[in-house]
């Protein structure tokens, strides 16, 4: 049980939520997400840890509706709460002062990458920050990028807000105009973290890369999310989920992340045909767990 | 079946043992292989009670029983056996809880041929007495009575335990340290109690409405449970003796890192760990997609791949035939004779309609043009002559591949430790192979206050083994907290 204490919309179908999980909270570093599942017939699904405040016991999950289940936890808010929600997993990401670090952030990856960004920042680098975006409306955390940043530079693909193009077309003009870079840092769509792979392995610029492939527990028992390295197949959930850009076959992660297209589908447009059926779902399960007494305690300490 | 007593046809004893003797082992019903290779109903149907009060007939009541000595947990057989011929079944089962905390677990998935029956002295002439069949029969008896004989809690010692890890080996040494007065806190990473019990063993061998009875029970005793606790990243176990006022804890962590085959086409789409389909089945319930939200690959139709010999192999096989698969081939490197899993699971699988492909080495998956796998390429196998270790080992067969088209595949090959515990605990010693290194005996680890057992100490081992751990770390624990002696021998 993991009472929500805020939800915002940031931009349409992004969500940022603000949960109560003390453990989480006091033990997160930047880099590592949570795995949580909302109701009893739930998935769980992996979500990059945005923030967290150990005073407060909370972590912020910033959310993306694409699919049945994200879609249905960006209609909660406020007095609901996640079933399960467990963390933190994953390998911290690597933060030390390298020298000049560009922060890429696509879309909902701007979210991802914020904490650590801001990571780099306190320790002690010089961050330049792109933040790229379909178009204005999906711009998010601007502000607080920037406020963390040297530099910002915010693209949108049709030109409606800030700069037109793709957040390659930045970086590689960067590159170009003979600015020593020492390590790239790109999260977002996976093809856009393969395009900027692609745009600096040719100058040998240290790269990397935060993988999105699918989960299942999250801790390294099912290898559901092996991604291959030149260095042999590597689990995302334990190894990662950062990784060297310049080591990872793309093509099979994209492929692997592809598996379930179908199944995804069918789901969501069950559940958009009737989404009170699992809203209800979500409030059975946690008001279950919430009256009875001894399972309450242990949400209370955990 | 109705909770009943005893026919009083049955006659009474005492019997002679010989007019034990020529009473026949009462077989186990079993669903219908046609119809149960469809559904994922529980295969074996537990003996009625007519059959269970013949079959503990058949014990002989031996002066000095080895079945006991055949038990990793040592449940008093003979005692608990007595008891179900008095007609006595609720005291039978709890005759069995004083020493197994589980028997509705125990009694359907321990491999009792090679333990308990192994050592029955019925079993020199006759079939040996059916201890595990009995052993189920009276926790089902005693669950459908809603009357669960709990053990009286003894006064509080004070002391609080972490056992990391809710598997077989974790719930076994939180019963007994519960009963010992002990505060038990145990932690599971996973979002539900049970570990192996529920996303490894499906539903048909062992039904998870029966290892959530367990663990209420266990509730109610007083141990505490807390899920969604990775112990390494959550929270350390550092952390939980200097922060959480934890005075011992107990690392029942297992062996969940699957191994792969580490050939050509192993990455693509339709080939899973085992660990990975049962859990997306047996834990997420995915074969009631989309009931369920987390899915699996569609195997109606499909032609489907098992590799291994192993119990888990044969849970996976036939889970694939219950999703619906037209043909579930089971490839094994060896031949049948040496196949680790139980002889009653392959037996099943074969009633089933599996497939087996014995002597045959997967050497390389094919994949169609959108990266799903598509094929198997094999190598026959054969056995030279026996190692060191007496196992003959396979060697291929030169010129002898040949290709069989598979849409999924299951690799069970086994599992490994997972570091998560032991990567950030220092002061855990851990073996060449990275499972803990812990006594044999007292099962206490390098670190002070610490003990670990089951799979993450043995490697991939059975239930019962893991739940014999379990005990002996319990007991060891106990001395540990009574005495506050630490190198002292147990």
């Amino acid at each position: 049980m993991f009472p929500i204490v805020e939800a915002e919309f940031l931009a349409p179908d992004v969500k940022r939520f603000v949960i109560e999980a003390p453990r989480v909270a006091r033990k997160r570093k930047a880099g590592q997400f949570v795995i949580l599942r909302l109701h009893d017939h739930g998935e769980r699904i992996p979500l990059t840890i945005a923030d967290s405040d150990p005073d407060r016991g909370t972590v912020t999950l910033i959310v993306q509706g694409v699919g049945k289940t994200t879609k249905l936890l960006n209609m909660l808010g406020p007095g609901d709460a996640i079933l399960d929600l467990v963390g933190p997993l994953g390998t911290p990401s690597h933060v030390e002062a390298f020298g000049t670090v560009v922060v890429i952030g696509g879309g909902l990856g701007a979210a991802i990458a914020y904490p650590t960004a801001k990571a780099m920042k306190e320790a002690g680098n010089h961050v330049v920050s792109i933040v790229g975006a379909r178009n204005k409306e999906l711009v998010i955390l601007e502000a607080e990028i920037g406020a963390i940043s040297d530099e910002l530079l915010v693209t949108t693909d049709d030109g409606s807000y800030a700069r037109k193009g793709f957040v390659t077309e930045v970086l590689r003009e960067l590159i170009e105009s003979g600015r020593a870079i020492d390590l790239v840092l790109a999260i977002g769509p996976t093809r856009m973290m393969q395009a900027v792979a692609e745009t600096t392995r040719p100058k040998g610029i240290k790269t990397v890369v935060s993988l999105n492939s699918l989960m299942v527990d999250g801790t390294g028992m099912c290898g559901g999310c092996r991604v291959l390295t030149t260095a042999g197949a590597r689990f995302a959930c334990v190894d990662g989920p950062e990784f060297d850009a310049h080591e990872i076959d793309f093509e099979t992660l994209v492929r692997r992340n592809r598996t379930y297209l179908s199944n995804e589908s069918e789901s969501l447009r069950r559940f958009l045909e009737d989404p009170e059926r699992d809203l209800d779902r979500v409030r059975e399960s946690c008001r279950l767990e919430w009256e009875h007494p001894e399972v309450r305690a242990e949400a209370r300490r955990s | 079946m109705n909770a009943e007593t005893p026919d009083p046809a049955v006659p009474a004893p005492p019997l002679s043992k010989k007019d034990r003797m020529k009473i026949p082992r009462q077989p186990m019903p079993e669903q219908d292989p046609a119809r149960r290779r469809t559904n994922f109903e529980e295969v074996n149907q537990g003996l009625t009670v007519m059959g269970a009060a013949t079959e503990a007939l058949r014990c002989l009541s031996c002066a000095n029983p080895k079945c006991t000595s055949g038990c990793p947990v040592g449940v008093k057989v003979k005692d608990f056996v007595d008891l179900i011929v008095a007609g006595d079944f609720l005291g039978a089962a709890a005759k069995i809880r004083e020493d197994n905390i589980l028997p509705a677990i125990t009694g359907r998935v321990c491999p009792q041929e090679t333990q308990c029956e192994g050592c029955c002295i019925l079993g020199n002439k006759f079939e040996p007495l059916g201890v595990g069949y009995l052993e189920r029969f009276v926790a089902d008896y005693e669950r459908r009575t809603g009357r669960v004989g709990l053990p009286e809690r003894p006064l509080a010692t004070g002391k609080k335990v972490a056992i990391v890890g809710s598997g077989p080996a974790g719930l076994s040494a939180a019963g007994d340290l519960v009963r010992q007065g002990h505060a038990v806190t145990v932690f599971e990473a996973l979002h539900a109690i049970g570990g192996v019990l529920l996303y490894g063993i499906p539903e048909f061998r062992l039904p998870k409405e029966i290892v959530r009875h367990e663990v209420d029970a266990m509730r109610m005793m007083g141990v505490e449970f807390q899920t969604n606790v990775v112990i390494g990243k959550t929270v350390t176990i550092d952390e939980l003796m200097a922060d959480e006022g934890y005075d011992a804890v107990f690392v029942a962590t297992g062996a969940g890192l699957p191994k792969f085959l580490d050939v050509p086409g192993e990455h693509l789409n339709g080939v899973y760990s085992a660990n990975e389909f049962l859990t997306r089945v047996n834990l997420m319930r995915a074969d009631a997609f989309p009931e369920s939200d987390e899915p699996v690959f569609d195997c109606r139709g499909r032609d489907v791949a098992v590799v291994g010999g192993g119990n888990t192999a044969m849970d996976a096989v036939r889970t694939a035939c219950r999703l619906g698969a037209r043909t579930s081939y089971l490839i094994y490197r060896r031949s049948e004779a040496e196949m680790p899993a139980r002889a009653e699971e392959l037996k099943h699988a074969k009633q089933e309609g599996i497939a087996l492909m014995t002597l045959t080495n997967p050497v390389a998956f094919l994949g169609d043009a959108d990266g799903f796998v598509s094929g198997v390429r094999c190598v026959r196998m054969e056995l030279g002559e026996p190692d060191a270790s007496g196992r003959r080992s396979p060697k291929e067969i030169p010129g002898s591949e040949f290709e069989t088209p598979i849409q999924m595949a299951v690799i069970a090959l086994g599992t490994s430790a997972n570091p998560l515990v032991q990567s950030t605990t220092p002061e855990l010693a851990t073996t060449r192979k990275g499972y803990i290194a812990a006594d044999p005996e007292t099962l206490r680890t390098s670190k002070r206050g610490v003990f670990a057992g089951g799979d993450i100490v043995t490697g991939g081992a059975t239930v019962i083994l893991a739940m014999g751990a379990g005990r002996k770390a319990a007991a060891s624990i106990h001395e540990y907290l009574s005495t506050g002696a630490w190198d002292a021998p147990a």
